[in-house]
């Protein structure tokens, strides 16, 4: 237990670290493209943050094994009884399945919204022919100046 | 003591070395000066997380990351970064400064509530002791599969999954409607170049041939054995997609495009969500309620059914067949998404390419 004590920060700061640096990404980067991986980055890591608390020690998937069967008497042999009487059911221990449930659908559905992104910046290229974010801001700012000298 | 560390502790150590190594992976990103090193980058990235799920016990997000962040993930990436500039330039100091203070300090922010989080590992923390608990105990009982991912993800939280697909299809009509890609078939997607990795390479097109079959056989074993092992229907979706794609890069997108022409696969993403939400219906309509998949069959028809050897006697027929049709529905309209958005960034690649030599 005194090793997972001092993972504990260890693994979770990495997690943290992973979210603030996919957020840097998209905050910063000057290709669209890049900005889109980061947020990819970001939604994983958000997603390692659920795992990180579903995992249970010496937990194994939870995909139920019956009582008694060769399968459940190996993974109990790695443990000690008193450990699995507390935390196991019926004999097993499993890690926790609701995290998985939650991150396994947001991936696909990540990778959906990546290509709403990506098809975005695909007519973003198309109309003005670069990706580039500063590119396009200074476009923009001259769009605008533009239409203040029409005005005036 | 025999071994260096007990086996539990060895499991944390090694997804801790997992996790330095993603780590390591979003640094390189973060340096990374090429679209392409990026989406590479990407792709290793999502390598290794599956790598790392699996230690974490969670083999069904694993084999999800691994179909779509490596697979289809990257792909799409491609098709968009293909005609677009490669080299990242570097940014101006008076544009990073202030976003890097905000990340730092989300940073901080959460690192601050580190002292309120479970230990790693821990089998009493609170995310694990209630809820996670009791789908663990009931799920034999009441869903009689063994996979507990499986049947909370389809039958417990169904509703939820049913707005998941949904999502996922509004994403692809998102995608269709701005990359507009035309209904006919026959229309002109020129031959594409860019998209096919070597046009006319026999050793390609063998091993194309001999895996495309096989691919889509894995992917509909993987949607029938949801219930039993890791998958379930976005999974097999996700390969079925990937078999699909495969076919494109090596034959071309034109001959992808006559054999499962655009109309069908537009029409399956939807048909893939209706058939999901009609064995709601259907459910109503034997008297349950929305998704009630116990009620699918009548219990005099279900008494003559042999009963599954997992839940003691208890007969969950209903559920099976609820699971399976749901599952199904899923499979359809992820695979026929993720297709049509395929088509749809290979016919821009071809049209832009046509646009650029004229």
């Amino acid at each position: 237990m005194t090793l997972a004590l001092a993972l504990t920060p260890y693994v979770y700061g990495l997690g943290f670290f992973m979210m603030a640096a996919g957020l840097l990404i998209a905050l910063t980067s000057r290709h669209l493209i890049k900005r889109l991986i980061g947020l990819g980055v970001f939604q994983t890591s958000a997603g390692v943050f659920y795992i990180l608390l579903s995992k249970v020690s010496g937990g194994t998937a939870a995909i139920r094994l019956e009582a008694d069967s060769p399968a459940a008497r190996s993974l109990a042999s790695r443990l000690d009884a008193a450990y699995i009487a507390t935390h196991g059911v019926d004999g097993v221990v499993y890690s926790n399945p609701l995290p998985h449930v939650l991150i396994l659908t947001a991936i696909v559905v990540g990778a959906a919204t990546l290509a709403v992104g990506l098809s975005i910046i695909v007519r973003i290229r198309e109309t003005y022919g670069t990706v580039d974010f500063e590119e396009l801001a200074a476009l923009e700012a001259k769009a605008l100046r533009d239409g203040r000298e029409d005005e005036a | 003591m025999t071994r260096l560390l007990a086996a539990p502790e060895a499991e944390l150590v090694f997804a801790a070395l997992l996790l330095t190594l993603l780590a390591g992976l979003v640094l390189a990103l973060l340096a990374a000066r090429s679209v392409l090193t990026c989406i590479l980058l990407m792709s290793v990235f999502s390598l290794t997380m599956a790598l790392w799920l699996m230690v974490m016990d969670a083999p069904d997000v694993a084999f999800t990351e691994a179909s779509v962040g490596a697979g289809v993930s990257t792909m799409i990436l491609l098709g968009a970064a293909l005609s677009s500039t490669d080299v990242i330039p570097s940014v101006r100091p008076g544009r990073f400064w202030f976003p890097a203070v905000a990340c730092l300090a989300a940073f901080i922010g959460m690192a601050l509530a580190l002292s309120d989080l479970p230990v790693f590992g821990d089998p009493g923390s609170p995310p694990s002791s209630y809820v996670g608990r009791l789908y663990l105990e009931h799920t034999p009982h009441d869903i009689g599969a063994p996979n507990v991912v499986t049947a909370v993800l389809a039958s417990y939280r169904g509703f939820d999954t049913l707005g998941e697909t949904s999502v996922i299809l509004a994403a692809g009509v998102g995608v269709l409607l701005l990359l507009g890609g035309s209904l006919n078939s026959r229309d002109p997607v020129s031959e594409d170049v860019s998209l096919r990795i070597s046009a006319g390479s026999p050793v390609l097109s063998v091993a194309a041939r001999l895996l495309i079959p096989i691919i889509c056989l894995y992917a509909f074993y993987v949607l029938a054995h949801g219930e039993f092992g890791a998958g379930g229907g976005f999974q097999a979706g996700v390969i079925l997609a990937a078999a699909l794609i495969l076919h494109a890069l090596v034959f071309g997108v034109r001959e992808t495009m006559r054999a499962l022409p655009v109309g069908v696969v537009r029409s399956c993403a939807a048909l893939g969500v209706l058939g999901y939400a009609s064995i709601g219906f259907i459910a109503i309509l034997h008297g349950g309620r929305f998704l009630d998949y116990d009620a699918l069959l009548s219990p005099v028809f279900e008494a003559g059914l042999p009963s599954s050897h997992l839940a003691g006697g208890h007969h969950h027929w209903g559920q099976r067949l609820g699971i399976l049709g749901i599952e199904t529905g899923v499979m359809l309209a992820v695979a026929s998404t993720m297709t049509a958005i395929f088509y749809a960034f290979a016919g821009r690649v071809s049209r832009s390419d046509e646009a650029g030599a004229a």
